[in-house]
């Protein structure tokens, strides 16, 4: 399956990207990051979500715009929506009032093809992904899969040089997603999508292995590739193979390794330091499920972060693995979790039991809880308002993320019973808590 | 736009909605001629009353004003779809026009009036076509803002995949506007486009028998019949009227309106089905009639290849002007402040030099008459209307026919009972001042009722469920159940009961029948009063002031109540 031409399709150089903050500094998205995509490669940008990888689709396909640096397109500058390049979405983006043939048609008609023409290549179209016969339905009537095999159609029909992937499978089920997945690759393979490369941005470790030629690392806070994984795998990849298990977890390895060795170039886990650490929105049930499932067997405290994954049905296991090892809960390493000893307590104790590490961990070791409960302790009344600390977070970081971390640290405190926080008030205090 | 779906029988050439079709659509295409033919009068024909009270003339009549009203509705539609595109397209643009909006919604309709008919007349002169396009005019104010409003929200909240979507396959403006804008837009309108239908009647007495200052004009219609049976005392008269009346309403509910919500519901964004489906006889009657079909289809293919068409080749973006846009910004709010500043000055100049401040302070002090009055009709219709609301909106069987009943109630043009209360008056010799109140909120409290049923009809029964499991009765349930899930839909109703009940207040005070004329020292009397005697200085005065109360009242009690319903009480 070699070609003669070689086509770099895309060419990224030094693509930085910041966004302003109410606070004063801009926040970067996007930091240097280099990436060629040449024909007949599927490439796949594997992140965390919300690391930027989903801005950095966009620049490409010309729906947002890079602060600095290069973006190519076949050798020409990107700037705008080009033709040759087609997106499909996660949440689907059908239009509701339109049939299935009218939103496959959409591309088309944009382009002014004529009638005639428009209904020949969608009919087309649809029959290759496989729902011929509901060219007359609504969206309304469809199911997830359904829809996203229109969002395909829709794109493909416009013959792309280039396919944009947003996380395509990430809102269907399981069972949908593989289907979808399969189906993808067997048309990629036989070569009936008239596309030259493929550019997929997803969470999913498993799947990145299973669909990519290249898989790029991506590490959030600031955006930057990391690592670049060759996949020499030939299709079809079986997810039992030994040789996907091992690139499965050498990837999950390079996820966590570059996490917990600190490098002075590059911040850690958890974007900012200190108090403007921007915590995930992870609940308590989450962190204690997770460390049930590794104290009890097969893993007995010890575990292959991929093989909980799957006996999970996680494909986002990595932040609460990570948010347990902020909390010193669980360690990371070489893409292994193993509980400390406080974590394997923590597993073995009652709920009243558990509050209490919870609480002496989250005091200990989130910069933010302790800082909230000693402005508590200091006030006479022991309240404060909680836009006292939300303006405080904005100095470090954007609206959006305060709002996150203000209501992940409310969240953990209520649990530990380490504060507690009135929302219609709009206090935090220490009225039930021990 | 695919209008037409569905199979068409290949064996009949006529189906049986075929019968029930063609009659009415020619009949109204001649309807329409008709009406129009005989509006294009010389002036002098309307400038005497020559409104005869005879039973048979009323159909006519009921054309003409109905033909009136579509057009107003027509050139709303034409505003809506260029100011709301203008407001949320242009962020300059966006700064003006909304709060102008804003404004303009607060403003008594007959306000406009009474400027506009000077205009329109001369702009035909000897004809009464001038006299005709200032009572549509009259009628647009009525009708326009809140469409616009509509348009605009639904604009700016258009989901962004959706907008990533149309962007990436570069669809151009117009494309945009016609493939996503709109249809996103078009649930939300059509319901506005019916409330402002029903809103259009209420005036449709003013609007038909003019008289600003000197300038009188009775223009054939339903509303200038019922002034001229009011004058004439002729209750019998009035009552043929309202019959009248009503049937239109139905009409035009049945085969324009109901059909049309119908549609509209497939531009519905939420992706589930299992609501119930309303359904309308008429729009089945147009999708099964295999003559519509045939007639409609090359309009249908024309309307698709005109909207879908892409005018101009995809063009790469502009770049950047010279003037940067902070510069631009300032520029352009500055220009804002100095218009707003001479406005404001000049309006001062005007009115201080024509009337004085101490006119200026008792205005203020009817407006303050009028807002008690105001506050507690509406309070005292929600204590009576709150409970039956729920009671009704909890019981499937009894929403389905009371809410229609309701929201017809809601569009009947209440005006047209205040005779009655005129001669109830009179017979009792009760104080106009307290007993004339009553009418303000009579056509707008059933804004509230069938808010209310609503926001019970939609109360999840999950919370029900765990109510009666509870054993949660009587007042608790009040308090803790019920009252907090319908708060949203009971502050809607509100906003625009009390909305309708400042714009009622000007014909409301002021009620005759034949030489009897009651007045209650308001707001609404002042300006009814110096409308009617051309008093150009004081209506501006009287409106200024209106428009003042109600935008205050909005902001500091409605808008706080919404956004506080909004944030706790949403149910999702």
């Amino acid at each position: 399956m070699s070609y003669v031409l070689d086509e770099t399709i895309i060419d990224l150089k030094g693509v930085f990207k910041a966004f302003p903050t109410p606070g004063g500094q801009p926040r970067t998205v996007l930091d240097d990051v280099d990436l060629t995509l040449k024909s007949r490669e599927i490439v796949g940008l594997l992140g965390r979500s919300g690391s930027g990888k989903s801005t950095l689709l966009r620049i490409i396909a010309g729906l947002g715009e890079a602060t600095s640096g290069d973006v190519l397109y076949r050798g020409e500058p990107v700037d705008g929506p080009a033709d040759g390049i087609a997106m499909v979405f996660q949440s689907f983006a059908l239009f509701p009032w339109l049939t299935v043939l009218q939103n496959v048609e959409l591309g088309l008609e944009a382009q002014g093809v004529a009638p005639r023409e428009r209904r020949e290549r969608a009919l087309k179209a649809i029959d290759l992904i496989g729902l011929d016969g509901f060219e007359s339905a609504y969206p309304k009537e469809l199911s997830g899969g359904m829809r996203q095999r229109i969002g395909f159609a829709r794109a493909l029909v416009t013959r792309p040089n280039l396919l944009l992937l947003d996380e395509p499978f990430s809102a269907l089920d399981v069972l949908t997603a593989e289907t979808l997945r399969t189906d993808f690759l067997d048309l990629w393979c036989e070569g009936r999508m008239p596309i030259k490369a493929v550019l997929i941005v997803t969470h999913n470790i498993e799947e990145a292995v299973l669909m990519c030629d290249r898989i790029l690392v991506f590490s959030s806070n600031p955006g930057r590739v990391v690592a670049e994984v060759r996949v020499d795998l030939p299709y079809p990849r079986n997810r039992q193979d030994p040789a996907f298990r091992t690139l499965v977890d050498t990837i999950y390895a390079r996820m966590t390794t570059s996490s917990s060795e600190p490098r002075k170039d590059s911040p850690g886990l958890f974007p900012g330091t200190g108090i403007g650490m921007v915590l995930p929105a992870i609940s308590t049930n989450l962190l204690s499920g997770l460390i049930e499932a590794i104290a009890a067997p097969p893993f007995k405290g010890k575990a292959d972060l991929p093989d909980v994954a799957r006996s999970l049905q996680l494909d986002n296991i990595l932040p609460i693995a990570e948010t347990l090892q902020l909390l010193r809960l669980a360690d990371l390493a070489e893409g292994d979790i193993r509980l400390t000893p406080a974590g394997q307590r923590f597993a073995d104790a009652e709920l009243e039991h558990r509050k209490e590490i919870f609480r002496q961990h989250l005091l200990a070791y989130v910069p933010l809880a302790a800082h909230i409960r000693r402005v508590l302790d200091d006030r006479p009344g022991h309240r404060a308002p909680t836009t006292r600390f939300q303006e405080e977070l904005e100095d470090y970081m954007g609206e959006d993320d305060a709002k996150q971390t203000l209501r992940a640290i409310v969240s953990w405190g209520r649990y530990a019973e380490a504060f507690a926080n009135d929302q219609e008030a709009g206090t935090f205090s220490l009225e039930d808590p021990r | 736009m695919q209008i037409i779906p569905g199979v068409i029988s290949r064996n009949a050439p006529l189906g049986r909605w075929d019968f029930v079709a063609i009659p009415l659509i020619f009949g109204a295409l001649v309807l329409t001629a008709y009406g129009l033919h005989g509006m294009d009068v010389p002036l002098t024909a309307v400038e005497q009353p020559a409104i005869s009270l005879d039973r048979s003339r009323l159909p006519l009549y009921a054309l003409y004003t109905t033909l009136r009203m579509f057009a107003a509705m027509f050139a709303s539609l034409l505003f809506t779809f260029s100011y709301g595109a203008l407001a949320a397209k242009s962020r300059r643009a966006e700064m003006v026009l909304v709060p102008v909006l804003d404004i303009l919604q607060s403003v008594p309709i007959l306000g406009f009036l009474s400027f506009t008919v000077v205009f329109f007349l001369s702009l035909f002169p000897g004809r009464a076509l001038g006299a005709e396009c200032a009572a549509v005019f009259a009628i647009f104010t009525s009708q326009a803002w809140n469409m616009a409003f509509s348009f605009y929200q639904s604009l700016r909240t258009i989901p962004d995949d959706l907008d990533e979507a149309s962007r990436s396959f570069r669809l151009s403006g117009w494309q945009r506007f016609w493939r996503l804008e709109v249809p996103f837009a078009m649930p939300g309108l059509v319901w506005n486009m019916m409330m402002s239908m029903s809103g259009g009647w209420f005036f449709v007495v003013a609007t038909e028998s003019i008289s600003v200052g000197k300038h009188e004009a009775m223009l054939p219609g339903l509303g200038s019949y019922v002034a001229t049976a009011i004058a004439a005392r002729d209750l019998g008269a009035v009552g043929w009227a309202l019959v009248t009346m009503l049937v239109v309403i139905m009409l035009y509910d049945q085969i324009v309106f109901r059909p049309l919500a119908v549609w509209s519901e497939k531009f519905r964004f939420e992706q589930t089905i299992g609501q119930a489906v309303p359904s309308s006889w008429s729009l089945r009657m147009l999708r099964s009639s295999r003559f519509v079909a045939v007639v409609w289809s090359p309009f249908a293919a024309l309307l698709r290849r005109v909207t879908t068409a892409r005018w101009l080749p995809p063009r790469r973006p502009r770049k950047r002007v010279l003037l940067s846009e902070p510069v631009l910004d300032r520029a352009w709010i500055g220009l804002l402040v100095a218009a707003c500043l001479v406005c404001a000055w000049l309006t001062i100049r005007f009115v201080g030099s024509e009337l004085g401040w101490g006119e200026v302070v008792r205005v203020f002090g009817l407006g303050c008459l009028t807002l008690i009055r105001v506050v507690v009709l509406i309070a005292l219709a929600s204590v009576v209307w709150v409970p039956i609301g729920v009671w009704v909106g909890l019981r499937p069987s009894w929403t389905k026919w009371v809410q229609p009943i309701a929201q017809f109630f809601a569009a009947f043009p209440a005006n047209l009972m205040f005779p009655l209360a005129v001669v109830a008056i009179m017979y009792f010799h009760a104080a106009p001042g307290i007993w004339l109140s009553p009418l303000m909120v009579l056509g707008t409290q059933w804004y509230i009722l069938f808010n209310v049923i609503a926001g019970a009809a939609t109360f999840p029964n999950d919370l029900r469920d765990v109510a009666t499991n509870m054993g949660v009765r009587g007042w608790l349930w009040w308090k803790r159940v019920i009252l907090p899930g319908i708060f949203p839909y009971y502050v809607t109703g509100g906003i625009t009961a009390s909305g309708g009940s400042w714009n009622a207040s000007i014909v409301s005070e002021t009620v005759s029948w034949g030489d009897t004329h009651l007045t209650a020292a308001g707001l609404g009397s002042y300006i009814a009063a110096a409308t009617d005697a051309g008093d150009y200085p004081r209506v501006v005065l009287g409106i200024a002031v209106m428009s003042v109360f109600v935008t205050a009242f909005n902001r500091l009690v409605w808008r706080p109540l919404y956004a506080y319903a909004e944030r706790r009480l949403r149910i999702i």
